[in-house]
């Protein structure tokens, strides 16, 4: 069988993450590693020990922003970032799911929004996202000042192949 | 030129400014844009964080919608930019997901447009002296910042863009028409934009200190290129530290005397109609 090391590794797809010496220089930089609680390096260090269960249910790889610091600043090119996305996917489909649940439930309404119209109309997805997550009494976008101000409107232009995009969703189906 | 053009989803709802200036910026400059036939919304971070396929395909579909104007293609949202270097990246370096993501999409992807950013297109191929020449009313007295954030840089093999760890592009535009710019050090530090929502207290605290920091190097205003980044800067900042934000080709649509110019101040969030008057530029 497969360990998780050489699992996280073959979905990368470039730099394995045994190249990392723990010079911590990716976390050093990381907007959001106080908040996590493994902090990049040390999620590298856990995959290596076979951490499967921790890594998937952390909060750590949904509190990652994807601004791709640390991989730009890695001295052996270990592409963080790239590793974070293989974790939440894996996450999601091996059924752990979400530690942070609005953070996927930001993701499935802005998907969903996709699926539907082929381009995002930020009310309806937003209206979405708070039916989902029920965190109703936060700011909306600031909806009502943003529909004051002519930025939103519920009626923006959708793609005209919808068909095309549903396809793309169907395709790429989690199994 | 004439190139493609991608204004991706907010530059139809919250970044509307930044379509308005980058369209009359662009004729005014001989830039002619042909938009993509048929676009769809690139995927954003919400697809390559729970799914590759599906994030690579999005891209790729608006790709190949793009290859059919054979024209570099101008992408003026940061995010959007990202993604489709992202999928030009993968898709160029492995032929087994460009097979898979080929039969997904059900078409043939080429490979042969430039993806770029309106930034460089402007510095690269009109030119500062061009640019220059076309100045009417220097914007005397405005003191920015230039922020270009995470996803027009990194990473940098993959976005191709010049000096990633301080880029001066945007800068040298500022200066060029007659904006006092000042310098920082956190030109490409991320303002959490990708959790703005689901996570608001996290990037209420980055915002923060961004402007500070603005504030701090003697800044008056804050100038981006994405919209993203503007929502974020426009909104999210503590009351008593926000700064006005810009998009650079409002700015520079300003000081060319561009007709409706002065408009699309009137819908950002935090209002710099104040400051503009104060420095008698509107
Ligand atoms: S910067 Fe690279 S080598 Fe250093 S700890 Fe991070 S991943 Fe490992
Ligand atoms: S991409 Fe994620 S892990 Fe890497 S520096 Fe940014 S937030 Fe941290
Ligand atoms: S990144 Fe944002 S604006 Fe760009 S296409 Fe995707 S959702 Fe739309
Ligand atoms: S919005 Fe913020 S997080 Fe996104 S690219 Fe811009 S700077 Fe980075």
């Amino acid at each position: 069988m497969e360990t998780f090391l050489e699992q996280v590794n073959k979905e990368i797809h470039g730099v394995p993450l045994q190249a990392c010496y723990h010079c911590r220089k990716c976390t050093a930089g990381c907007p959001t590693a106080q908040h996590m609680e493994y902090n990049p390096n040390k999620v590298i260090k856990m995959i290596q020990n076979g951490k499967r269960e921790q890594v998937l249910n952390s909060k750590t790889i949904w509190l990652c922003l994807s601004c791709e610091t640390c991989i730009t600043r890695c001295p052996n090119q270990v592409d963080i970032a790239r590793m974070m996305d293989v974790l939440r996917q894996m996450a999601i489909e091996s059924g752990v799911g979400a530690k942070e649940k609005n953070v996927l439930k930001f993701h499935e309404a802005f998907l969903a929004g996709i699926k539907r119209g082929g381009r995002i109309n930020e009310p309806m997805m937003m209206a979405e996202y708070k039916l989902k997550s029920l965190d109703l009494f936060s700011d909306v976008l600031l909806a009502p000042g943003m529909f004051m101000k002519g930025k939103l409107s519920l009626l923006s232009p959708r793609t005209k192949d919808i068909k095309s995009v549903k396809d793309i969703f169907e395709k790429t189906k989690h199994s | 030129m004439k190139v493609s053009y991608y204004p991706g989803c907010s530059l139809h709802a919250t970044g509307k400014e930044y379509d308005q200036s980058m369209k009359s910026v662009s004729s005014a400059l001989g830039i002619e844009l042909q938009e993509v036939d048929d676009w769809s919304c690139c995927g954003a971070s919400s697809a390559h964080s729970t799914n590759f396929d599906l994030s690579i395909a999005l891209s790729a579909r608006n790709l190949i919608s793009a290859e059919k104007n054979a024209l570099d293609v101008m992408v003026p949202c940061a995010a959007c930019f990202n993604r489709f270097k992202m999928a030009e990246h993968h898709l160029k370096a492995d032929k087994e997901l460009k097979t898979k993501i080929e039969d997904v999409v059900g078409a043939k992807y080429q490979g042969g447009i430039a993806i770029r950013n309106p930034i460089d297109i402007i510095y690269n191929e009109i030119g500062i002296d061009t640019l220059i020449a076309k100045i009417v009313k220097p914007l005397t007295g405005l003191k920015p910042v230039s922020y270009y954030g995470c996803l027009l840089l990194r990473p940098p093999e993959v976005c191709e863009f010049e000096n990633y760890e301080n880029p001066f592009m945007m800068d040298k535009m500022m200066d060029a028409i007659g904006a006092d710019v000042k310098n920082w050090s956190y030109k490409t530090d991320c303002c959490g934009g990708s959790l703005a929502i689901s996570k608001t207290s996290i990037v209420v605290d980055m915002c923060d200190k961004l402007m500070s920091a603005a504030k701090e190097a003697g800044a008056n205003c804050v100038v981006t290129a994405c919209p993203l980044c503007m929502a974020n800067l426009d909104m999210r900042p503590s009351s008593k530290l926000k700064l006005p934000v810009f998009y650079f080709t409002e700015l520079i649509a300003l000081a060319m005397g561009l007709a409706g110019s002065k408009e699309t101040f009137k819908s950002h969030i935090f209002n710099p109609q104040p400051l503009l008057k104060k420095l008698q530029l509107i």
